[in-house]
Parts: structure tokens; sequence; C-alpha cells
């Protein structure tokens, strides 16, 4: 059979039903395996190997009663955004210091219920700002890519990057992440996995550390579109915990995999097509469209008028919320505290040293553009070019049911490159950042390879909580692609 | 006679407006299931997200909502059936999220109106200019080390109704009697205790002063007054503040003071620098809260009738005077009592009862109306024993001394010390013919014209009979004996 | 707009970091940059554009009245860099 790390989350968990494996081997096969390597691609911030094989051994008790669950006994990472009882979580910043929450977040409460193991915590961009994950306090993530005759450390793209990689490389069969303007699907892009933001509202926030409240969204990353699937199942559902958690039901993610595309009229906006993008990305964006035209799809030609608009409306929403959900971080409570002679020199050095300088900087441009005398200029002219956005994709919907974009612009860049201009960096989300805006579900998938060896996505853009036609779109494309490069770092077969 | 102060340069008017902060009554906060009850030890009733915890949300309670919707229609007030929730960002320590959660562009509740009472009797109306729904910070105590302050979350996340009036107040008293009044009302609707010591009720008192026939001129709040007796007195002091620093070629500057209670003086709070930078912005976590014009109906028709509402009914129904139903009404308390004592009863007997005698009682005996001894059944029953001649007023107000004392019912206590009114005329006629043999002298005197003797025999007859005539029954047989 | 030194000192204030002298030049350029990237906004027509506050639904969930939670003063210290008995403790505030 296939190598313990090899297996996907739907073949693991056949493999266990039939106990061809048993849950216990298949968590230490990838203990080992971040033993070997998270030394060098610092995928994980916090390993709980012990907490893991507790888990394991329980999944394999109740596999042996026959009590199993949706995820029983499937290894998983878990971004460290998301808190977990008793588990140390960190935000990858110092401000939380040796923060352990006495609670846990719904979803990995979901995951646990649906008897899922946690490896460890997953390293990510400090607060989920960045699209490198080199903001982190704990070091910057590798990415188990390499160029084509090129050993130069890539980044694995963020800020899920510790949770892209760890499952490019074999570290886990899938992970939670989250999204704010990108960070679920410019990620697995970068590391040739699949990655979906669902519909704001399908997944409940309560218990993830915050970034931007209306933007934030968790969902699964994992090797197939199918694992993202299984996993989006047991992560969603209504919370009554969260005000902004939908009241819907949740589907049979997986089932909707395997529908196909025929008939779906697929939107192809034009406003995507970037004066200077890379051809090969251009390329990988028509050999998508070839790939759904033979599934039996009909693509149509759309315009996003607002689309360029996208991005500088992000980076005032996001930091304007951020600045206001970051100033619990204030040394009083919980985490890192820098004496001061009065209350106000402690906040200010706590603040100052707890956080790095791309959370300090958003927090300064967040807090600038609410104060008095800018709020109309920044914060509400971006909230109406927001509402100008969505009602873009509202339109859209009309003639079409589902959108395919390019997930990122490039492929993953070297850790030294773009790390000096935050424009320049913020530029990585362009094609993503407008389902956050929406609210919209967006999937990337790994499609084909740049010329030098690098993975490259395509992006599927949905109707709110529609993320089954996402799912069918994503399944055809990925038969279509049949991608089955593996990155060069991994955990040995 | 409108209210000035005199300064070096003349009279000054005074230009005032409340904000008042009046604790929401809900057994849970407004965004978490925390209690709220008061006395609590110091973070027992703090759930992570009134400490403000990382990942933690809100979710609003349904009675608070209610409650402000009760009030807002107290109040006259426009109820909005949509409003919002928006962060109010600034940093100090017993505010855990770095922002407290308020309404600022759209409050729950509009424009309103109140009526106040002056003490010459005559009446103002007090525009109310919009009520909104807030969470309370916690406690910080700044005294209990020396380099140290202690902080308290137990009032965190709390519900609070923040009422603002128009600047329409011009005294003193007239700010009293606007929070009386306000408190008055809140307490009969039971949105809110009303208990200004437990810190239920504070207000901010925006003051400044003018010259007659001027504009608004720059405005001081005062925070967290917590007496209708201090707000008075911190309007005052702050006013001859301004003054002062008017009339010495100054500018009084907008900014946030604390009244020192001790010293009679306001002076400038140093925790309030970023009050003019709060960087309100809609909060994320919270949808647009929406109302369905039904539940608001709902909550309408269930509320309570109100003060002034029920002291017109008991001038134009019951014929009191406007000062006995002011008192009777002035709470909610006093006002159910004595719809009890009056219910099938002489109206205007059960309020000279309860004001009188009754409210006497409780003076003397240390109570009030929540722990009376005397219950409202019980008065009324001792009223129904005057009325069918068993009590004599006098005897009635002995019965009633010893309900005080005793808590008993007026009958047992009757029964007890057979203090029963004698109505036999027989048994009266026995003993005015003792008296009048006793003093034939004064009959004699009586019959020749003496007619002021008269009191002497009521007053030998209730001797003898310890109290118990009817006092009629004396009269008339005293008059046809004698004649 | 740009940003002068003094309002980036001011908004630094404003959101209690610490900024030292030495790091204001910079700071100060790499917000400009950002605000000028961003000020391309101005030139959309938002005229009548009803503003998006939030990322979904329109309308609050009440819950019931009813206490749920609380009673865990323990656990709700348990991180805290400074405590007295069952308070937080920070350094004395003078209001």
């Amino acid at each position: 059979m296939t190598a313990a790390t090899e297996l996907t989350i739907a073949g693991a968990r056949a493999a266990l039903a039939k106990r061809e494996i048993s849950a216990v081997e298949l968590t230490e096969a990838h203990l080992k395996g971040i033993e070997a390597l998270n030394p060098r691609l610092n995928a994980y911030i916090t390993v709980t190997a012990e907490q893991a094989l507790e888990q394991a051994k329980a999944a394999d008790a109740a596999l042996a009663k026959g009590e199993a669950k949706p995820l029983t006994g499937i290894p998983l990472a878990i971004k460290d955004l998301f808190c977990t009882t008793g588990v140390k979580t960190t935000a990858a910043s110092k401000i939380l210091g040796n923060f352990v929450p006495p609670y846990e977040s719904t979803v990995t409460a979901n995951l646990l219920r649906d008897g899922a193991v946690f490896l460890g915590k997953a390293n990510l961009d400090e607060f989920a700002m960045g699209s490198s994950n080199a903001t982190s306090a704990f070091g910057g993530v590798e990415n188990p890519w390499k160029r084509q005759g090129d050993n130069a450390a890539l980044v694995p793209g963020g800020s899920s990057g510790g949770s892209a990689a760890a499952v490019a490389a074999r570290l886990a069969l899938g992970a939670t992440a989250t999204d704010t303007g990108g960070s679920i699907r410019q990620p697995a892009a970068f590391c040739g996995i699949a990655g979906i933001k669902p519909t704001y509202g399908r997944v409940s926030r309560f218990g993830t550390v915050a970034f931007a409240s209306s933007l934030d969204q968790a969902g699964p990353v994992a090797r197939t579109v199918e694992d993202c699937a299984i996993l989006l199942g047991s992560m969603s559902g209504f919370d009554p915990k969260d005000s902004t958690s939908a009241d819907v039901a949740v589907p049979d993610f997986a089932a909707a995999c395997a529908r196909g595309v025929k008939g779906l009229r697929i939107g192809i906006p034009k406003e995507y097509r970037l004066p200077g993008m890379p051809a090969e990305i251009e390329a990988l964006w028509q050999q998508g469209i070839a790939w759904l035209k033979e599934a039996g799809a009909e693509p149509v030609e759309i315009s996003l008028p607002h689309t360029q608009y996208a991005l500088p409306t992000y980076y005032i929403v996001a930091p304007a919320e951020a600045s206001s959900n970051l100033a619990r971080y204030d040394g009083v409570r919980f985490g890192l505290r820098e004496n001061g002679g009065d209350l106000k020199d402690l906040y200010e050095r706590t603040r100052r040293a707890g956080f790095g300088d791309e959370v300090r900087r958003r927090i300064l441009i967040g807090t600038y553009v609410l104060s008095a005398g800018y709020y109309d200029a920044y914060y509400l002219k971006a909230q109406k070019v927001r509402a100008l956005i969505k009602r873009d994709f509202d339109e859209a919907w009309g003639k079409v049911d589902a959108i395919l974009t390019p997930a990122t612009p490039s492929a993953a860049f070297g850790r030294d490159e773009k790390q000096d201009d935050p424009v320049a960096m913020y530029l990585n989300d362009v094609f993503t950042v407008t389902a956050n805006l929406a609210g919209i579900p967006g999937l990337s998938v790994p499609a084909g390879l740049d010329t030098r060896g690098l993975p490259l996505g395509l992006q599927v853009l949905g109707k709110p909580f529609d993320e089954e036609t996402v799912f069918a779109v994503g399944r055809a494309l990925e038969q279509g692609a049949n991608f089955t490069a593996t990155p060069s770092v991994r955990a040995a077969a | 006679m409108s209210y000035t102060l005199e300064g070096e340069t003349g009279a000054w008017e005074v230009v005032i407006g409340l904000e008042v902060h009046a604790q929401v009554t809900s057994l849970a906060k407004l965004f978490s299931g925390a209690a709220t009850e008061f006395g609590a030890d110091p973070n027992s009733q703090v759930s992570f997200i009134d400490a403000g915890f990382p990942g933690m949300l809100p979710v609003i309670n349904k009675e608070c909502v209610a409650q402000a919707v009760r009030t807002g229609l107290g109040l006259n007030a426009q109820i909005n059936l949509w409003s919002r929730f928006d962060r109010k960002n600034y940093f100090y320590a017993d505010l855990p999220q770095g922002y407290q959660i308020s309404q600022f562009e759209f409050p729950i509740i509009g424009k309103g109106e109140i009526e106040i009472e002056l003490s010459d009797g005559s009446t103002k109306q007090i525009g109310i200019t919009r009520l909104h729904l807030e969470q309370d910070a916690g406690k910080s105590l700044h005294d209990q080390h020396p380099t140290k302050s202690y902080i308290d979350l137990n009032r965190s996340g709390v519900a609070l109704m923040e009422i603002v009036s128009e600047p329409d107040l011009r005294s003193p008293e007239e700010a009293g009697a606007y929070l009386t009044k306000l408190r008055q009302i809140l307490r009969y609707l039971g949105t809110c205790d009303g208990n200004m010591e437990q810190g239920s009720l504070r207000a901010d008192v925006n003051v400044s002063v003018r010259k007659a026939g001027e504009g608004f001129r720059t405005r001081c709040e005062v925070k967290n007054v917590n007496s209708i007796r201090f707000v008075m007195q911190a309007v005052e002091a702050e006013a001859r503040r301004q003054i002062e620093v008017w009339e010495a070629g100054e500018e009084v500057v907008q900014e946030t003071r604390l009244f020192d209670t001790s010293r009679g003086v306001t002076r400038s709070m140093r925790s309030k620098e970023d009050a003019h930078d709060y960087r309100y912005f809609p909060d994320p976590d919270l949808p647009p809260l929406v109302l369905e014009q039904a539940w608001v109906e709902e909550l309408k028709s269930g509320l309570p009738e109100l003060p002034d509402a029920r002291r017109t009914r008991y001038v134009g129904d019951f014929g009191l005077t406007p000062y006995d139903a002011h008192v009777l009404t002035l709470e909610k308390e006093t006002a159910a009592f004595y719809e009890t004592v009056a219910a099938g009863r002489d109206p205007k007997m059960a309020a000279n009862w309860v004001t009188g005698d009754f409210f006497a009682g409780l003076n003397r005996t240390g109570h009030g109306i929540g722990d009376s001894p005397v219950s409202a059944e019980n008065l009324g029953g001792l009223l129904d024993l005057i009325k069918d001649n068993t009590l004599s007023g006098k005897l009635a107000k002995e019965v009633l001394e010893a309900m005080f004392e005793t808590g008993k019912a007026p009958a047992e206590i009757v029964e007890e010390r057979g203090l029963k009114q004698v109505t036999d005329t027989g048994a009266i006629e026995k003993i005015i013919d003792e008296v009048m043999a006793k003093n034939a002298d004064k009959v004699a005197e009586y019959r020749s014209g003496k007619e002021k003797l008269f009191g002497f025999f009521v007053g030998q007859t209730m001797k003898a009979m310890q109290g118990k005539g009817n006092p009629a029954m004396v009269n008339d047989i005293l008059k046809q004996k004698l004649a | 707009m740009s940003l002068d030194t003094a309002t980036v000192r001011r908004v630094a204030s404003l959101a209690r970091i610490r900024v030292e002298e030495d790091e204001l030049p910079r700071l100060q350029s790499e917000l400009n940059g950002i605000l000028g990237w961003i000020e391309q906004l101005q030139a959309v027509n938002t005229d009548g554009v009803q503003p998006m506050a939030g990322g979904g639904s329109e309308k609050l969930r009440m819950r019931e009245d009813r206490v749920t939670d609380g009673g865990i003063a323990e656990k709700v210290l348990a991180n805290a860099p400074d405590r007295a008995g069952e308070f937080f403790a920070v350094p004395k505030v003078v209001e």
C-alpha cells in the first residue's frame, strides 16, 4: 500500500477503516517526518507529540469498537491562530508570550468531535499579517519546493505558510488555515496543494485569534480537493457563539466534488488579466479554461470592473479592524508585559516589544485611517468601494455559476525578495482579496508548474454558500491538471 | 424667576445637559453569559469575552434590547428599528478589549421628552436626545496598594443605557429634578434599579455658562457623579469655576473633569487625554440590530402605568390632591401599596391613612415600603374596621401602632386587646346614666344654658368606656338625655 | 494626504506603540508609501453607495437572558503577568 504519509485523507480513512494501518502508526509516521524535517522547514511552532499519540490511541479504540467518526485517526496540523485548550497559542507573535488558552476554538472543537488527531500548531505570519510567512516571531517557514537546479530557500506564502508547507512536505494529511486576504489560497498555490476559503459565516470565528473580523474565514488546506471538502465539512456549521455565523445547513461537500461541471457557466473576468502578468500564468489560466470546457462547462467572459480597487480597499479595511482587534494585547491580562513608569508607558513598551514591524505598521495605518478627520476619506470610502466590489460579483452571478482566475500573480519567491517594500508584498493578494471583500468562497487548486518547476494554482470563486459548485469545478480542474509533482523536501516514504 | 449666578461682570446663566448611564436590569451581561449581580468576589462574574481574551466574540442579550426599548417607550421616544453597534477605541486598564462596544451613529432610541416638576409647583419639558446601549467597563481600585492599581472585571460587559438629555436644564434644581424623574421612570419600568450608591445610575454632567441672550459657550463634562445631591453641587461648582475663567479673560477649555465631593470642586481628568479621538467604527463582530415593529408593540402592551399617568388618574378619578398624588406615585412600590389599600374603599381616606399615619409608622420603626410590617391588605382591613364602626379613628391609630409592632392583622389585635368599639345602645345609655348621676350638678348647669359643658360629658363617657364608645352614638344619646 | 512626523507620533501614541525618534523617518516614509497607494480609491465614484460594514448577515441574532458563564476567576487570571489575589494588577493609575 501507499506509504502512510503519502495517503490522502480519503485514502487514510479507508485504510483505517479496513485496519490496514492503525491510527497510532499513521500518527507516528507523521511525527517521525516532523522530527526529521521541522528543524529545517519550521512549519510547526509547537509539536504536540504526546497528545497526538494519546488521540491516536483513542482513535484506534474507537475504530476497534466500530465507532469511527468522519476524521477518526486523521493527523492534522492546526494553524497557531486557533486557540487550543491547554496548548500554547502564539499567533506567531511575541506579544502572546506563553499564553495557554483555557478554551477551545469552535473549529478545533469540531475537528476533535469528529475524531481528528492534532500533531501540533503550525507557523504563520504574525497575527496572519503577511504573504510570505516571514513576519512570524518564530522565524520564517521554508517552502518544501525548490526551483530546478537552485537550492535557494523559497517562501511558502502566507499567512498560512506553516499549514501549507506541512501538508506539502507530508508532515500532516491536512491542516486548518485562515484567510483574510488570500492567506489560505496563496500559500496553497505556492506549495502545490489545495485550499478553500469558504463563504463568510460558514465557519465559526469563535476562539480564532482575530485579524480583521469582517474578512477572516477559516478553511482547510490539503493535498486534494476532496480532502478539503472532507475537512471543511467538519470545520463548518452554525455556531451561536459567533454573531456572524450563518445558520445554514452544512451540505455534503465531498459528494459535491463528484458532481461534474457539465452545463456550468464559468465566468472569466477580464480584469484579472493584469498588465505585466507572467505569460505562464496567463497560459495556465487558458489551460484551465480548456480543461473545464472539455469537461462540459461553458466559459463566459465577464467583467468585475472594480477589481483594481480591491487591494487598496483591503488595505484600509483590514488594518482598521486589526488596529482595534489587537488593542487587547496590552500586557494586563495575558501575554507579554514590558514594565514602564506608568500604565501608558507599560502599554507602549509592551506593544513595541511584542509586535513585529509589519503588525505595528498595520496597526498604525489602521489607527490613522480611523482617526478624527480621516474616517470619511479612508474608512467610509473603502466601505463604499467594498460594496461596489460585492455588487460586481452579485451581477456576475446572474450570468455564471462560478468564476475561474489565476490564484497568484507569480510562483513562490525567494526569502530575500520583496521584503523591503510593503506595497510590493501586498500585491501577492491581488487575485484572492476580492473574495474576502465580497464574502464569497474561493478555492485554490494546484494546476501546473512554472518554467522553473514551481507549482502554480488556479482559483475558483463561487456564489455565497455555494461551496458545492466550487468543489465540483475544483475537482474538474484537478482531474484535467492531473497534478502529480511533489516537492523535493518531504517526509521519507 | 430664572436661575443665575452672579459674577464680577454680572449675572451668568447656566446651561446643563446630562448623560446618564443606567445599568440595565438583566440577569446576564450585554454580550456574555456572565452574571450582573452586585457585590460578588473580584473577577468571579467574568467570562473570557468580558476579559477580552483572544478569539472571543460578543452575542447580544435579547432582554437588554427589550429593556432599552421599554425605556425608550417610557421616555416617549422614537424607537429605531434599525440600529448598529460601533467600537469606541481607547486604552484603559479596566477596558479589556481596548474598545467599548457602544452605539455611536445609529442609536436604538431617538428623540424623546420628559416632564420635570419643580419646587414652585411648575413643570418643564426636557428633551431627550437619544438613548443607546453600551458595555460597562471594569473597576479600577487605586487605594489597595502604594504603587499598583487593582482591576476587577465583574462589571466589564454589563449592559448600560446611556441616556442623553438636550441642554435644556438651567439650574442645579432642574438638573436634580430631571435626574429624579428619570430615575423614577426607570424604576417604574423595571429597566434599571436606580441604585446610585451601587453605581447602577451615574451621571456625566455637561456644564457651560453664558450671558443672557448669548449662544452656547464651551462646555466641560463632569464625569461619573453618583448622587443627585452631588450632581446639583457639581453643576454649581463647575459653573462658578467657568465664570471665574471667563471673567479672568481666559478661555474655558473643553475637557473631562471629576467632581471632588470632599472639597466640592471639579478637577481635570488626566486619564481622558485621548477623549477627542475614539476612532469609532461599526463593530464587525455584530451585524445590525434589526427589530420587528410587532415585537415593539408587544413590549409596549406589557408596559406598566408610568408615574405621570398614574398621578393624573389619582387626581382625576380618586379626587386626591395633586400633592398626595405626587407623593403616592414617587415610587412604584408606594403606588402599588396605595392601590391595594384603596381597592374597593374610599380612595381619599386610603390616601390620608397611607400618607399620614402609615408613613409616620414606617419612619418611626425605620422601615421602607418594601419591608413594611404592615401589609397593604392589613391596612385596608383597618380601614374596613373604621368604616363598619368597629373602630373609632382614635382606636384605629392605636391598632395601627400595634400592627407596626407585631405585624398582626387588625382584627386579631382588636380581638386580643378588646378594643372593639361599643355600639350597643343599651350599654352606652347605661354608662351615660351613670355619668349623669355622678355629675348631677353639671347636668343642672348644662340644662340652665351652659352648653359648652357638653364636651365634658362626652369626655367622661368615653373615659368610662375606655375610649371604646362609638363617638357618634355617644353624642346622639347624650344630646337626647341631656335635653 | 501625507503624514508629517508629528502625526506619526500622535498616531503611535493613540495606538500605544512606542516609537523611538530615530525610527520616525523610516516609519513615516513607509506609511506614506502605503497611504499614497491607497489614495487611488478617491478616483472611484461612490455617490449614493451604501457602505458595506460587515462581512455577512444582515441582522443580529439575540440570545436569551440566562447566566451561562463566569465563576472561572482562576482561569481568567491564570495568564496574568501580574496579579494580586483575585485582581489583575497594573502600575498605579492617576485619574
